[in-house]
């Protein structure tokens, strides 16, 4: 190569690259001022009135079927009281991306963040600049530190879902016989809380019903599997199984389902719609658990409103109405229970995508 | 052919009309400064159509998001110039964060957890340069997989936990800013670098060494250039470069994750070539790394801060990122038809 060719190509290499960047900024800067007529308006002067309702949903990535339903209820109670609902993320679930969307809101000077962190600490800075900066911070799904929000929407507790789970199976199964748990890993915190709390349960209310034993399928779809066949071999008196994991419940229903004990043995626990859809409408399942996402969002924004008017501050006791989900009060640590575990069964699961 | 003849002595005169020019318009002309001119045309039109673009808030926010990239830039620079690539940093900066994490918890003070996570930067650099030069690989496949290594340790080590309690000294070190100027008290130490890193690679022989290797291996081996060991220290670099982005990541976040920073080796290298530097070794500068990186900046910020979602965003970047390396090419294609319509008319006289 002579050495005159990088030289040759500056000048003309140049001005390509000014142009290509200028039209791509243009493109940009174009893009922006359309995109803003339907979201970012209302960050500088606000939605009615003189508080600003600008909300935005931050979810732990986009393009999630949960976070969609969820931030879909948080624009539905937007619109009921008349704020602006935005919702922005990053591609991939990750702590230091949703970092500078925060940032960017901080900048925006939006009413409300609702955020699902991916981190319950390395968002916590950002978080505090955008509270400095007079943004309510409230998180819902996923936790931060608790000092790094105003409010805190829990999906559910772990007695609410313990209670809901052995409801559910005593009802199915008459209320007498031998049932089994299908949890997830042998250590998993929450696994195991619940568990314990499911025993005293049945110990408790139920006395005809015995726990015969707990399997682990460690979230893993065919351990789980196999896990189901192994327990329905070792114990043929079995009336009914317990998978509070949404990945067991889902390989136990595939196993019953070409199984002999299709409709003989009664299978419930957490699980999402999509996965148990077929399970349902075809009986091999009658009725699961797990909070509405709709209904979370729906009252996370309406938590945020209740910040922005300044009707609470996130002190325990504080109350709220949540449009048609009624009245809240705030809790320990700043956090609302938005209630008892939803239940799905053939004829609701159809209104549910996630 | 007929084309390439005449073409190359039009090239010969175009040279001399290039040497002809004053040097400010040499300087005018180069790669560097079309990146330069691009990122303040940028930064001028973000300021008056993007609402809150132009505030030290915006500074402060971007300076720090760009701080790492800017930081592995630097060392990358010098192993892209001579042909090689590190694909390894963000699963070293990684593994930094996870080991000054746990040696934190551990109970040894932060200087000296520093100090290991620095020398663990130097040692992870050292393997890659020595399977790249002594065993003879190539560079892409050596820190292809040291990239899955480093990452895997890194997890391996910490699991899905995190380290999150940090002395509020370190942590606010990284977070701060210097009053209402909105820029990070961390610009100081990359602000240090950059100066370190021009004098490196502009005003020393070790510098020029790795030019010369970009230009040519053997030439520069026969020149006398050490090739062996200034690629192994190269890579040094950019493992300890990484392992101290991977300080500032753990201290700005709070928290030392193993999955810290998951493809930030892709930042980093769009933003050198973006800024200028070829690929195929020889040639680059440090200014135009350095325009480079903040026009990716400056582009994210703006477009993120007009609500453009995510995906346009990915979208933009990439397309400028092909465009830049492309435009060489589409303009030698362009002036070859440019060339071709006027050489019918040369030939008739």
């Amino acid at each position: 190569m002579s050495p005159s060719t990088p030289t040759r190509r500056h000048g003309a290499r140049a001005v390509a690259l000014v142009a290509g960047v200028a039209a791509i900024a243009i493109l940009a800067t174009g893009c922006s001022s359309s995109a803003s007529t339907d979201t970012s308006t209302g960050a500088a002067a606000s939605g009615s009135g003189d508080k600003n309702y600008a909300i935005t949903f931050l979810p732990k990535n986009l393009g999630n079927a949960y976070f969609d339903t969820s931030d879909k209820g948080g624009s539905k109670a937007i619109t009921e009281f008349g704020g602006t609902y935005a919702e922005v993320g990053p591609a991939t679930a990750a702590a230091d991306a949703q970092v500078s969307f925060i940032n960017t809101l901080t900048q925006q000077g939006v009413g409300a963040i609702i955020i699902s962190a991916d981190d319950p600490t390395a968002i916590g800075s950002a978080l505090n600049e955008a509270r400095a900066a007079g943004t309510k911070v409230v998180t819902f799904d996923s936790d931060t530190d608790p000092q790094y929000r105003d409010l805190y929407i829990n999906q559910a507790t772990a007695d609410g879902i313990a209670k809901i789970e052995v409801d559910l199976i005593t009802k199915q199964i008459g209320d007498t016989g031998e049932v089994a748990i299908l949890s997830a890993s042998a250590n998993a915190t929450n696994q195991n809380a619940w568990i314990e709390t499911m025993k005293k349960e049945l110990a408790a209310n139920h006395p005809n019903v015995t726990l015969v034993d707990t399997v682990y399928g460690n979230d893993d779809d065919q351990t789980s599997f196999d896990k189901t066949a192994a327990l329905l071999q070792s114990h043929p008196n079995l009336k009914g199984i317990i998978s509070p994991t949404t990945v067991g419940i889902a390989a136990a229903a595939r196993y019953l389902q070409t199984s002999q004990y299709k409709g003989k043995v009664a299978l419930t626990g957490l699980g999402t719609p999509n996965q148990m859809r077929d399970y349902v409408n075809d009986g091999t399942v009658t009725a699961f658990a797990l909070w509405n996402p709709a209904d979370l969002g729906y009252l996370a924004a309406f938590g945020a409103k209740a910040l922005i008017d300044g009707t609470i501050t996130g002190k325990e006791g504080d109350k709220f109405t949540a449009g048609a989900l009624g009245e809240f009060t705030v809790g320990k640590d700043a956090t609302v229970l938005l209630g008892e575990p939803f239940t799905f069964t053939k004829e609701n699961i159809a209104d549910f995508n996630f | 052919m007929t084309i390439s003849a005449p073409a190359d002595s039009r090239t010969g005169t175009r040279v001399y009309a290039d040497y002809g020019r004053p040097f400010w318009m040499r300087l005018l002309l180069t790669r560097e400064m079309a990146v330069i001119v691009a990122l303040i045309l940028v930064i001028v039109i973000a300021s008056l159509e993007v609402r809150r673009f132009g505030t030290t808030t915006t500074l402060g926010f971007l300076l720090l998001d760009v701080a790492p990239i800017l930081m592995i830039a630097l060392p990358m620079t010098l192993v892209i110039m001579m042909g090689e690539i590190d694909l390894s940093v963000a699963s070293t900066l990684g593994l930094s964060s996870v080991l000054l994490g746990i040696l934190t918890q551990a109970g040894w003070p932060v200087p000296v957890a520093i100090v290991a996570c620095l020398v663990m930067g130097l040692v992870a650099g050292l393997i890659n340069g020595l399977l790249v030069t002594v065993v003879g690989l190539p560079s892409l496949a050596v820190t292809i997989g040291t990239l899955a290594l480093y990452r895997g340790i890194a997890v391996g080590l910490l699991g899905t936990t995190a380290v999150t309690s940090f002395p509020a000294f370190w942590t606010g070190l990284a977070q701060s800013k210097f009053g209402s100027t909105g820029i990070p008290v961390a610009m100081v130490l990359v602000v240090a670098l950059i100066v370190v890193f021009v004098a490196l690679l502009h005003f020393t022989p070790f510098g020029r060494g790795i030019v010369a290797i970009g230009f040519s291996t053997e030439t520069a081996h026969f020149s006398g250039v050490h090739v062996n060991r200034t690629k192994v220290v190269a890579f040094m670099l950019t493992g300890l470069i990484a392992a101290l982005a991977g300080i500032y990541w753990t201290f700005r976040y709070g928290s030392a994750r193993g999955d810290n920073a998951m493809g930030l080796e892709l930042s980093v290298i769009a933003a050198v070539l973006l800024g200028g530097v070829s690929i195929f070794g020889g040639k680059g500068a440090i200014h135009g790394v350095i325009a480079g990186v903040l026009l990716i900046g400056v582009l994210q910020s703006a477009l993120r801060l007009a609500n453009v979602s995510s995906d346009v965003i990915n979208i933009i970047t990439g397309a400028l990122l092909i465009l830049s390396v492309l435009s060489p090419r589409f303009l030698s294609w362009f002036r070859s038809l440019r060339f071709r319509r006027a050489t019918p008319e040369k030939q008739k006289q």
